[in-house]
């Protein structure tokens, strides 16, 4: 999700704002985030990029509000001589596609390029996926000579001033020794020919996704055409991206020539056309809207409607499906509008056993006096000696793995709370997690429970073991065992159906030492999942 | 009146009755005629106090004491006085033989010497001391000593003689210190000075025991209890306040007909984005923002057809989407993951949901994960409420109404619904309730009608499935009024004994 900031002066020559408008702006789907005497901050969700320049914003925000519904058409201009690219097959498995663009007579100034900028900039990395789906290039014409070449070259092979350099540099150095190249290098690693867009006298325009040349790539308030292209992996976003910004620059009074990109021309600004049915809408909705309703409100979407069908302009990305204009039917409606209801269709309710076991086993431990904590998930690599731990990519804090027993966090709580007032009598249920090559993610999970009692001895924590296991009508047998935090000789395996479910004992000193614990604890963890077999029969 | 005195007596505790006989003395003399140490006095007096009885006083007061050599000097004499005996004994003696003989420090016997000197008791000449002090003069007690008799003393109290010999004792070494103590005193109220003094011979019941009862006797009497009085902190046993919340939320599922649906927390990319139509260059797949785990392989489900038509719907497109249009893979689609969302849950009770169950309706609550670093208002885990009617008939308007329903018995009395997106759901809205005491709207997570593209690979139709994955830790917080997320998970014990059971 991108957050927006427009000139509130710019935006209010065109919409007052006032409370009401403050409104709107929010039940369109742009949450108002803040407002100052400077600016204005929206957010734009993720589906509309082109609603991320301010001539974007203004133009579907005035539709939605009523003022100029349907889309603007833009005159698209046809090529001429020489407007076009021959695309190098070679970059197949590079960067493939681009789509490409001329606007002329553009007066610049510097609230102009600042937007023109800042576009390119969010388009970059909402749509574009930080440059990885898309980049985009706009370079002043008359530094230019047409027709222009994308094609892949070697590093070695390629060499021109970058943005904002003073030294010639190769395709290599200018991935090390340029910010925006070390930053974006990872984008054209294990890559024999990297792309560049070359002029008709072979200068180099750019790299992409890494940055233009000094000489040809800048506007500037000088600058009145330009030469626009977009490259990347898609063809469809690139050319809908593209689509965003020469209407933009429309917008700021440039006229829009095409592009020859062999068989065909870019940007094409017809709009699309897709069925909407008025039954669907409805029944979707739960509205009872009429065909003269949605002529009124897909309009204000932005759109147009004629006899069953929307016309999409060219510049919407979001529109895959039916759905898509159906809620945009909903957002011109009002979400506001919609009267919520619950439908009378009887459906029964019902808890999940194991869950509703987890709350009976609770309620028992709580009936003796035990505190219930609960835990994260992941632990830290000082938590637990066990080298066989599940470890996550990483991670932003200083817990690494999935805990494969409840015991580290029982002793961290422990320790955090030695200041406390004793007894901490305490239990938690909770999953643990051990490998399983057999599962389908490689992961076994299992429903831990372990309580804790300090001051406690073993006669102690095993008269609650009796207590619980005699609730709830189920056998256990004990074992002596050996516990690598337990004191050997008061340590004992728990058995339930001859199976192994978890150990029993008082912790050793040396552990409740290292874990800066000062009182004696007895402890048991046991898995419930036999416990739920037994219950569940 | 003389059975409200009754009453009142009645109802003394033993130490209280200890003390009543003694209430017109002092606190120094009661300790001694009752042999109470001093803080069982004090607890009998604030007793007595809380029956109006008596009104304890204290007062800030410079107190003058012994000091080590003082209580040393009291009980063996000052050096000076030891000096004068001894020339009693012995007089016209060498100084040097008379430092000797009366076994005193250099320190004291320089001091005795310009003490006496002073007082013109002795003289020295030639080497030699010598008294000079009338028989009467040498048997009467020095100013000095008559003040160390008379200590402790409140300083306050000096008269102009012992104030002098204060001055001239505290010029030397530890004799006597000045203290700042907290005096305690009281006073009887009216009804204090009526029952003070009298020895209760009342034979009443302190503490039953199983010997009264199988003895008793009517007209017994029981000592009545100051009821008022505090009694220590205990704390019980309770769950976890997020337990008690998911439980309240639970039973609200439940009572409106849904189906607890549950899954696991580690689960392949398959089931939290591909089922769900996230393409597979989407943000919310990097690194950087989700748990993926090291190093162990997981695998697609053993649908095959079902793994096809996911594929199919990101790749082309379903039933007249035009999907995302890029090559999907089944490598990324079995990464593994910690969950970023219960959906995952949903999407696989969809799976293995039969056509001919519907209507159905299930829910969930669960723990989720996200790679954030932890601040008030981010951690890495969190809660989410989740849920999903699959009914041919559902609609927007149904999907609003459940939210509404769900959240109003959470509390909230003002809901709003705003546009948002999703890449499964569509239409999408946002939910936001309204913190009355902050004043603003808080946003609490998202919902839906899943997309076709996400349906037609479980039923090979579009049936409407309403949706919903709010958070679940903010309206636990609000309740509770905390304003750091990070008491939800810190296992504060304190805060776990202190804090109130979910009223809801």
């Amino acid at each position: 999700m991108a957050k927006i900031k427009f000139n509130r002066k710019e935006f209010e020559k065109e919409i007052k704002l006032t409370k009401e408008i403050e409104e709107k702006i929010t039940l369109f789907g742009t949450s108002l985030e803040s407002l100052t005497d400077e600016e204005i901050e929206v957010e734009i969700l993720p589906n509309r990029p082109d609603l991320l320049s301010l001539q974007g914003f203004i133009k579907a925000l005035k539709a939605f509000l009523g003022k100029e519904t349907g889309f603007v058409k833009y005159k698209v201009n046809k090529p001429e001589k020489d407007y076009s690219i021959k695309i190098d097959p070679a970059l197949k498995n590079i960067r493939p596609c681009t789509a490409c663009a001329i606007v002329k007579g553009i007066d610049f100034n510097d609230a102009k390029i600042k937007v023109i900028i800042d576009l390119q900039e969010k388009l970059h990395a909402t749509v574009g996926r930080n440059r990885k789906k898309l980049a985009i290039g706009i370079y002043p014409l008359e530094k230019i000579n047409l027709p222009i070449r994308f094609e892949a070259r070697t590093p070695k092979n390629i060499k021109f001033i970058p943005l904002e350099e003073t030294r010639e540099l190769d395709g290599m150095q200018i991935l090390q020794r340029t910010s925006t190249g070390r930053t974006y290098a990872h984008l054209l690693e294990n890559l024999d020919k990297f792309p560049v867009f070359v002029d008709a006298k072979n200068k180099i325009l750019s790299m992409p996704p890494i940055i233009n040349s000094d000489e040809t790539g800048k506007i500037t308030e000088q600058t009145k055409d330009v030469f626009v292209e977009c490259s990347g992996f898609d063809f469809e976003t690139l050319k809908k991206t593209l689509n965003i910004i020469v209407t933009t620059l429309a917008d700021m009074g440039g006229q829009i020539y095409q592009m020859n990109l062999g068989k065909m021309a870019t940007p094409d600004l017809t709009p699309e056309k897709m069925k909407i049915s008025l039954e669907n809408t409805n029944k979707l909705l739960g509205l009872d809207l009429k065909e003269s309703d949605i002529q009124k409100l897909i309009p204000r979407m932005g759109c147009n409607y004629s006899d069953g069908k929307v016309e999409i302009p060219a510049w919407r990305t979001d529109v895959l499906h039916e759905v898509d204009i159906i809620e945009d039917i909903a957002i011109a409606y009002g979400y506001n509008n919609f009267i919520p209801e619950i439908p009378k269709v009887a459906t029964t309710g019902a808890a999940d056993i194991k869950e509703k076991y987890k709350t009976k086993i609770a309620d028992l431990l709580a009936g003796l006096g035990l505190l219930e904590i609960s835990s994260y998930h992941l632990i830290k690599p000082s938590e637990e000696e066990d080298k066989n731990l599940i470890e996550v990519v990483d991670s932003k804090t200083e817990y690494k793995f999935l805990r494969p027993s409840l015991l580290p966090s029982s002793l961290r709580t422990l320790a955090e709370n030695k200041d406390n007032e004793y007894p901490q009598n305490l239990f938690e249920i909770g999953t643990v997690f051990s490998k399983n090559a057999e599962a389908e993610t490689g992961i076994k999970e299992t429903e831990n429970l372990i309580i804790s009692l300090t001051p406690g001895n073993f006669t102690q924590i095993k008269q609650i073991l009796n207590y619980l296991t005699k609730n709830l009508e189920i056998n256990y047998e004990i074992e002596s065992s050996v516990h690598p935090n337990l004191i050997e000789g008061r340590t004992a395996s728990i058995k339930i159906n001859d199976n192994k479910v978890g150990y029993i004992g008082e912790l050793h000193p040396q552990t409740l030492k290292e874990w800066n614990i000062k009182m004696p604890c007895s402890v048991l963890e046991i898995s419930l999942e036999e416990i739920f077999k037994i219950l569940e029969n | 009146m003389a059975q409200d005195i009754n009453k009142l007596l009645e109802s003394l505790s033993p130490l209280e009755i200890k003390i009543l006989p003694y209430l017109n003395l002092t606190i120094e003399e009661i300790k001694q005629k009752t042999q109470l140490d001093n803080t069982s006095v004090l607890r009998a007096l604030k007793f007595l106090e809380n029956k109006s009885i008596l009104k304890v006083e204290t007062a800030k007061k410079k107190i003058i004491e012994l000091g080590i050599n003082g209580i040393y000097y009291k009980k063996n004499h000052l050096p000076e006085r030891k000096l004068l005996l001894l020339l009693e004994q012995s007089n016209h003696i060498q100084i040097e033989e008379a430092k000797k003989l009366s076994k005193l420090s250099d320190n004291e016997f320089k001091v005795s010497l310009g003490v006496l000197k002073s007082k013109a008791l002795i003289e020295i000449k030639n080497e030699k001391v010598s008294l000079t002090a009338k028989k009467e003069e040498l048997t009467k007690k020095t100013l000095e000593e008559k003040l160390i008799e008379a200590l402790p003393l409140e300083f306050d109290s000096l008269q102009p003689e012992q104030l002098y010999a204060f001055q001239v004792l505290q010029k030397r070494k530890d004799i006597i210190q000045i203290e700042e103590k907290t005096i305690v005193s009281f006073k009887l109220t009216e009804l204090g000075k009526q029952i003070a003094g009298r020895e209760i011979k009342l034979d009443l019941i302190e503490e039953l025991t199983p010997e009264i009862i199988k003895n008793w006797k009517k007209n017994k009497k029981f000592r009545s209890y100051d009821i008022t009085s505090p009694v220590p902190a205990i704390y019980g046993g309770k769950k976890h306040f997020v337990s008690q919340a998911g439980e309240y939320a639970r039973q609200i599922w439940r009572d409106l007909g849904f189906k607890e649906m549950t899954g696991p927390k580690v689960e392949t990319s398959f089931w939290v984005f591909d089922a769900l139509f996230t393409p597979q260059d989407h943000p919310a797949r990097e690194m950087q923002d989700t748990f993926f785990i090291k190093n162990i392989p997981g695998s697609l489900p053993k649908d095959k057809a079902l793994v096809k038509k996911v594929k199919e719907a990101h790749e082309k497109g379903l039933a007249g989407s035009k999907g995302w249009r890029y090559e999907w893979t089944e490598e990324e689609a079995s990464k593994i993951l910690l969950r970023t969302h219960t959906t995952a849950i949903s999407a696989r009770t969809l799976a293995k949901l039969d056509k001919k169950e519907l209507p159905a309706k299930f829910f969930a609550i669960g723990r989720c994960f996200r790679n954030e670093t932890v601040d008030w208002s981010h951690g890495f885990e969190f809660n989410q409420t989740e849920g999903i009617v699959v009914d041919k008939n559902a609609n927007f308007r149904n999907l609003l109404g459940y939210l509404k329903e769900f959240f109003t018995k959470m509390g909230y009395e003002k809901i709003l619904f705003r546009p948002s997106f999703f890449a499964y759901t569509e239409p999408s809205v946002e939910i936001a309730v309204w913190h009355p005491e902050k004043k603003v709207w808080l946003e609490l997570g998202g919902a839906g009608i899943f997309r076709p593209e996400v349906v037609i690979p479980f039923f090979g139709e579009y049936i409407p499935v309403l949706a919903w994955g709010p958070g679940f830790d903010r309206s636990i917080m609000m309740n509770y009024n905390i304003n750091d997320l990070r008491q939800v998970y810190s296992n504060d014990i304190e805060m776990l004994r202190k804090i109130k059971p979910w009223l809801k």
